[in-house]
């Protein structure tokens, strides 16, 4: 188990560098970027003088470098910044009460999470139980059905799956809302509701991938001499491939797992868009539009955050899921 | 009274790209209650196949298209599936050959032991875990009260191979298929595994089938013998009569086989240099110590056989000599050299004379190369030679390892059979025209008749090449037939050297003795006059001294 401990210790100081490095490229990135914060706003009629004076009252007018250790060293202690746009606001209009980028983020995140905690509640057992079911009846009708199903609903865009489930649950059957406006201090329950629609389309577009490597997975064991040992004893088909094959087949489905629920949490802006639901993809997309640097850089340290907590828990999972390892000689 | 099991006249095939290949062609047996029968054949001749049938399974991609089996009276062919997964364990069990590979590495022993009685409704979980604790004792397993608890990762491959009889016995059903029990085990400790087995089987009056490729081993275990070759049966009848009078050439020909034997040679000068001397090698992987401070000798033309159990460190003396496990201490020379530790630092010249003929030829050969191509990587890395040069070399070499040229130069490793795939590996370490090779178990994985024709052409080789052999195998019959010195190993170190007739006669020292006296002999006497000389007692120690 020390090993175990001692792989968390050292992939957690893996990712601190690696938010590192992802914060370089962002910023590099957004500076590459044609226009900057100024132009974005003021648009194509603005006077010189005018982008000369934002960019003064933001620091823009600074060097590159300069520019990035300054956010750099207010990241270390724990300060995102102040986006531009609020900051901008402030100025024009001699508001005092500025909203920094946590307290920005922070709902919307919030919001992200639940939706793609209620998806992942959805999509992962509905996966892995067709993933064995697939497995259990391979090259059966259900198996080519479920198959197709899948592979058919990956392949779609997201929001054409979106218009869909709106057409068939909300337009002809009215059963659930199609806008998915949640807000603050809402109901649990209204929450649920609201959000059910875009967690249904979600989960069509994770399952294929987490059905099809429980399947592969499964299948890949039923070659073993201890599968035929089990079924040479008269175990019954489901308790092979449930107590047999499943617990050694764990390792690949929990990673393909980890890498869908970072998709989750990263890779919905379409989806929130269609819904209107207020998640972090759409914040982010509006503030790369407006070259805003410091939600930007926030968003996508929660981004790369993400991956690296779920490709780690997925790792650590994996490294327990094996005997060997749990019960060393 | 009718038989317990009754196969007849039955026919099995296997499908081979999209046509069916036969595998059992019309076989018949019948098998009463607590009798045990020998199936016995070369790979391929369609064993496993047969016993896996007597349970009327077949395996994914063959089929019984035709014949018979009847257990007790119920048609195993026309059943459906749910009446044989009710027999499946309960009454008929499975024994497999390689119990590492066949407990569920993520489930406790004791808890795949009592699946079956579970799962069959014969006994309470509580019940069979105290039965499954019994069945240790009885089959002599170390600290039967916990054992069970462990993961198989965590019990030795003799331990496993016991746990599993036992669960085959949970149920104590009437017919268990042993398939090649022992074949993965080390002599000492499969002599243990049969004692045990045949014990049991013995108490609880069980039937068998024990399948082998093994003669001495069913000559022990087994009431009668039946003989498969290519899927056709060539003859049954009882162990006794057929070990003192087989009818059939092809049996004849497989009591035959342990005759070979090479004619001792003259004793080495006292002054001559060794070929390879290796000087007080300890070595280690990682901070785990494997060889401790190992010395030995081979002389010019001569073969030494490096014998002991799986773990010994023959294999890692060998990756000593080749350099790629450069020893911690100590040093290997070569004609009276030193040479460099790590092979990276060997020239062209050192790398030269010590090549490797290794014991999967599947393995070692590239799948995607022609014959042609492995042989000359070799002819053109070590010998400069290229074009017309090369190939004219390669065809020679083939022709020294009795493969026909024209025949086999453009085929991929895919299209040989398991002997023709070990010459070729002698080929390619000829290639490089080495003073020494080390043959690492290179005839286990092969059939009886062909690891002879290996044994033969090795010993050719080395008398008209003058050739060095540093034979590694834990097969002392091998070793009888080949070796001109022997080294005794055991747990990292030499316990016992000498020229091979002083190692073969008493004195021995103790463990070279129990290694010896393990080695399975054909009289059906042996392994009960072996335990009643030893004493089941000291067959214990003998286990609890290897924990």
């Amino acid at each position: 188990m020390g090993s175990v401990l001692g792989i968390i210790v050292q992939r957690l100081a893996l990712g601190l560098l690696t938010l590192l490095v992802v914060s370089i490229v962002i910023f590099i990135a957004v500076n590459a970027l044609p226009g900057d914060f100024a132009q974005a706003v003021l648009g194509q009629g603005a006077t010189p003088e005018a982008i000369k004076s934002i960019r003064e009252g933001l620091g823009l007018d600074q060097h590159f470098l300069l520019r990035y250790f300054t956010w750099l060293a207010g990241m270390v202690q724990g300060d995102l910044g102040t986006s531009f746009a609020q900051l901008n606001f402030a100025s024009n209009m001699g508001g005092t009460q500025l909203k920094t980028v946590a307290e920005q983020i922070a709902p919307r995140f919030q919001n992200t999470m639940f939706l793609a905690g209620l998806t992942a509640a959805i999509a992962v057992p509905v996966s892995v139980a067709l993933g064995i079911m697939a497995a259990l009846y391979r090259n059966s009708v259900f198996d080519r059905t479920i198959n197709i199903a899948t592979l058919s609903s990956i392949s779609s865009p997201e929001f054409f799956l979106a218009y869909i489930l709106i057409l068939f649950l909300a337009v002809l059957n009215p059963v659930l809302p199609s806008l998915s406006n949640i807000y603050e201090g809402m109901e649990l329950s209204d929450r649920l509701v609201r959000t059910v629609l875009p967690a249904l389309t979600l989960t069509l577009v994770v399952t294929a991938h987490m059905m099809r490597m429980t399947r592969a997975a499964i299948i890949n064991l039923l070659a073993s001499p201890y599968i035929e040992m089990a079924r040479l004893k008269g175990v019954s088909p489901m308790r092979v491939i449930v107590v047999h094959a499943l617990p050694n087949a764990l390792a690949p489905i929990i990673n393909v797992i980890a890498l869908n629920l970072a998709y989750l949490v990263t890779g919905v802006v379409v989806v929130e868009v269609v819904f209107v639901y207020p998640g972090i993809g759409q914040l982010f997309v509006d503030s790369v539009k407006n070259r805003d640097i410091p939600v930007v850089q926030a968003c996508c340290l929660i981004f790369a955050a993400a991956y690296i907590l779920l490709n780690l828990a997925a790792d650590v999972m994996s490294i327990l899921s094996n005997p060997r390892l749990r019960h060393p000689k | 009274m009718s038989a317990l099991v009754e196969i007849n006249d039955i026919w099995i095939e296997g499908r081979a790209d999209e046509t069916w290949m036969p595998i059992i062609n019309g076989a018949s047996m019948s098998l009463n209650k607590g009798e045990v029968l020998g199936l016995i054949g070369e790979s391929g001749a369609g064993k496993s196949t047969l016993g896996l049938a007597a349970m009327g399974f077949a395996r994914d991609g063959v089929r019984i298209s035709k014949g018979s089996v009847t257990f007790d009276g119920i048609d195993l062919i026309n059943a459906s599936a749910a009446v044989k997964r009710d027999l499946l364990g309960k009454r008929i069990a499975y024994v497999a050959q390689s119990a590492a590979a066949s407990f569920n590495p993520s489930h406790r022993l004791i808890d795949q032991h009592v699946e079956g009685p579970v799962q069959h409704g014969v006994s309470t979980r509580v019940e069979s875990v105290n039965d499954g604790i019994e069945l240790y004792r009885r089959l002599r397993l170390p600290d039967p009260d916990n054992i069970g608890f462990r993961y198989p990762h965590q019990v030795s491959g003799g331990q496993l191979q016991r746990a599993m009889t036992a669960m085959a016995m949970s149920c104590r059903p009437d017919l268990i298929i042993f398939d090649e029990p022992t074949t993965a085990l080390d002599v000492t400790t499969q002599i243990e595994v049969l004692a045990s087995i045949r014990d049991i089987v013995e108490q609880f009056d069980t039937a068998a089938i024990y399948i082998t490729h093994d003669l001495a081993v069913v000559a022990q275990m087994a009431d009668k013998i039946k003989v498969l070759l290519k899927g056709d049966e060539v003859e049954e009848a009882d162990t006794r009569t057929m070990l003192s009078d087989p009818k059939e050439d092809y049996t004849k020909s497989l009591w035959a086989v342990r005759s070979f034997k090479r004619p001792g040679k003259a004793a080495v000068p006292e002054d001559a240099t060794p070929v390879i001397s290796v000087r007080n090698v300890t070595a280690a992987y990682g901070k785990a110590v494997v060889l401790h401070d190992v010395s030995f000798d081979i002389h010019a033309g001569r073969t030494v056989a490096v014998v002991g159990e799986s773990g010994s460190g023959k294999s890692t003396a060998a990756r000593c000599i080749t350099g790629l496990l450069p020893p911690l201490e100590g040093h290997v020379e070569f004609d009276g050299e030193a040479l460099p530790l790590d092979y990276r630092k060997r020239n062209k010249m050192q790398l030269r004379q010590a090549q490797m003929i290794y014991q999967m030829a599947d393995t070692a050969l590239n799948p995607r190369k022609s014959i042609g191509e492995i042989i000359g990587r070799p002819v053109e890395f070590y010998m400069d030679l290229k074009g017309a040069k090369k190939r004219e070399r390669v065809r020679a070499l083939l022709d020294e390892i009795e493969m026909e040229p024209d025949l086999f130069i453009d085929r991929l490793p895919s299209e040989l059979s398991g002997g023709q795939k070990q010459r070729i590996g002698i080929a390619r370490a000829l290639a490089a025209e080495p003073k020494f090779i080390i043959c690492d178990e290179v005839t286990s994985a092969l059939d009886q008749l062909v690891a002879e024709g290996i044994l033969k052409l090795l010993a050719r080789l080395q008398d008209t090449l003058g050739l060095s052999y540093m034979f590694i195998t834990h097969d002392l019959a091998t070793v009888k037939s080949i070796a001109d010195e022997v080294v005794v190993m055991k747990d990292g170190r030499v316990v016992e050297q000498g020229p091979k007739d002083e190692m073969f006669t008493p004195p021995h020292h103790s463990y070279t003795d129990l290694l010896l006296s393990s080695v399975p002999e054909m009289d059906p006497d042996w392994l009960t006059n072996l335990l009643a000389e030893r004493g089941v007692d000291n067959l214990g120690d003998a286990a609890a001294d290897r924990m």
